[in-house]
């Protein structure tokens, strides 16, 4: 059922690779050694190649602009602007029409004179605070940006409080024993002395008991 | 006691969370939807050439004529928008409203032809090849359709194309309504 995995380690680049029609399940002896060297050999360019996986980026050079510090500038807007028909991409990543429209108002503005500021504004006046992928910090968006610090600022409080109330009670010092006890004590510590090291053989472990 | 209250904190939680869910369900909420910001805010700047040859281009003057307009991004190429067509051809026609197309990436000659093949409701319109209109107007595809006042105030935009129930319960009442 499941694609050969030719070598123990990297299952999943063997699975990859039988994927992509390198390894089928041959059960011939006689073919297996030289198939499991190719997938291993394969498995190895695969996992080198996925060093060289960069994120791939939608922006294309026809758009980029001729001065690089303005270039680099637009890079980091675009960046930081979603793509609006594609939800959770970002318009540098995204290679929607609408994302190239947006990458080219932003390299627009830049060359008209605006500073970074001014290119948001213009984006949020069009599509809202949605096209900013890092929400603003306004009444609307304080339990986002403010939930989770005061989650950990409440329950490290608690957590501390807690802490110091036990160590600042000690512990109640033991009730001394009584006339009674202190014959039942004794009773018993002498009987332990006439007891060998080892009261119990090897074999009568706890659970043996039952 | 104070403990035993302590206990009822998950529980409170749950149930916060638990009426948040079912608001969220009932109350139709869409965490993907986008929204409008130009709603209740002037229309964008509308400068488009025009679609059809011999014709003025789209101006903003067209948003402020006193009477209500209906602003409609389309395209030749756009599916849902043929769905939508017929009834922006019953406004214009049995309603008489003003609406003003605007062909959005799509070759003006492809659009004239698709106008052509399915009748042609808009008493404007404009052809915005690149897209810049539609960036203008917060458009994130089409069809997105704008309902705009006789002073040029947006009144309402939807993403997607209208429905029939759209037209009965949102388009005429404000086409009656709006001066």
């Amino acid at each position: 059922m499941t694609p050969s995995a030719p070598s123990g380690h990297l299952p999943r680049v063997g699975a990859v690779y039988s994927a992509l029609g390198g390894g089928e399940s041959d059960s011939s002896p006689a073919s297996g050694e030289v198939r499991r060297h190719t997938a291993r050999r394969g498995s190895w360019l695969a996992l080198l190649l996925m060093l060289f996986a960069f994120p791939v980026q939608a922006v294309e050079p026809s758009e980029m602009l001729p001065d690089p510090a303005l270039e680099a500038r637009a890079r980091e807007i675009g960046r930081a602007l979603r793509c609006v028909v594609c939800q959770n991409q970002s318009i540098d990543d995204s290679s929607a029409e609408v994302a190239r429209d947006m990458r080219r108002a932003v390299r627009e503005r830049l060359a008209a004179g605006d500073d970074d500021g001014a290119v948001f504004a213009y984006m949020v006046a069009r599509y809202g605070d949605y096209v900013l992928l890092k929400p603003p910090f306004k009444a609307g968006t304080l339990v986002l940006w403010l939930g989770g610090p005061l989650v950990l600022l409440v329950a490290g409080g608690a957590l501390l409080i807690a802490a110091r109330r036990r160590r600042r009670t000690p512990l109640a010092p033991p009730v001394p024993l009584s006339d009674e006890e202190r014959t039942r004590l004794s009773v018993i510590l002498s009987e332990a002395k006439d007891l060998p090291l080892q009261p119990r053989g090897p074999s009568a472990s706890p659970q043996d008991d039952r | 006691m104070n403990r035993r209250l302590l206990f009822l904190l998950p529980l409170l939680t749950l149930a916060l969370m638990a009426g948040f869910f079912a608001w969220s369900l009932l109350a139709g909420r869409d965490p993907a939807s986008i929204g409008s910001v130009l709603v209740g805010r002037p229309a964008p700047r509308l400068d488009v050439k025009p679609l059809r040859d011999g014709e003025p281009p789209l101006t903003d003057a067209l948003l402020r004529t006193g009477k209500p307009a209906i602003v409609n991004f389309f395209a030749s190429w756009c599916t849902p928008c043929l769905a939508e067509h017929p009834l922006f051809a019953r406004l214009a026609a049995r309603e008489g409203a003003v609406v003003i197309g605007i062909a959005w990436k799509n070759k003006p000659e492809e659009a004239r032809a698709w106008l052509k093949r399915l009748g042609d409701p808009y008493r404007f319109a404009g052809a915005d090849l690149e897209g810049r209109a539609g960036l203008d107007w917060g458009l994130s595809g089409v069809p997105e359709t704008y309902l705009v006042d006789g002073q040029g105030i947006v009144r309402r935009h939807f993403r997607g194309p209208i429905t029939e129930r759209d037209v009965n319960e949102t388009i005429l009442p404000f086409l009656k309504g709006a001066k």
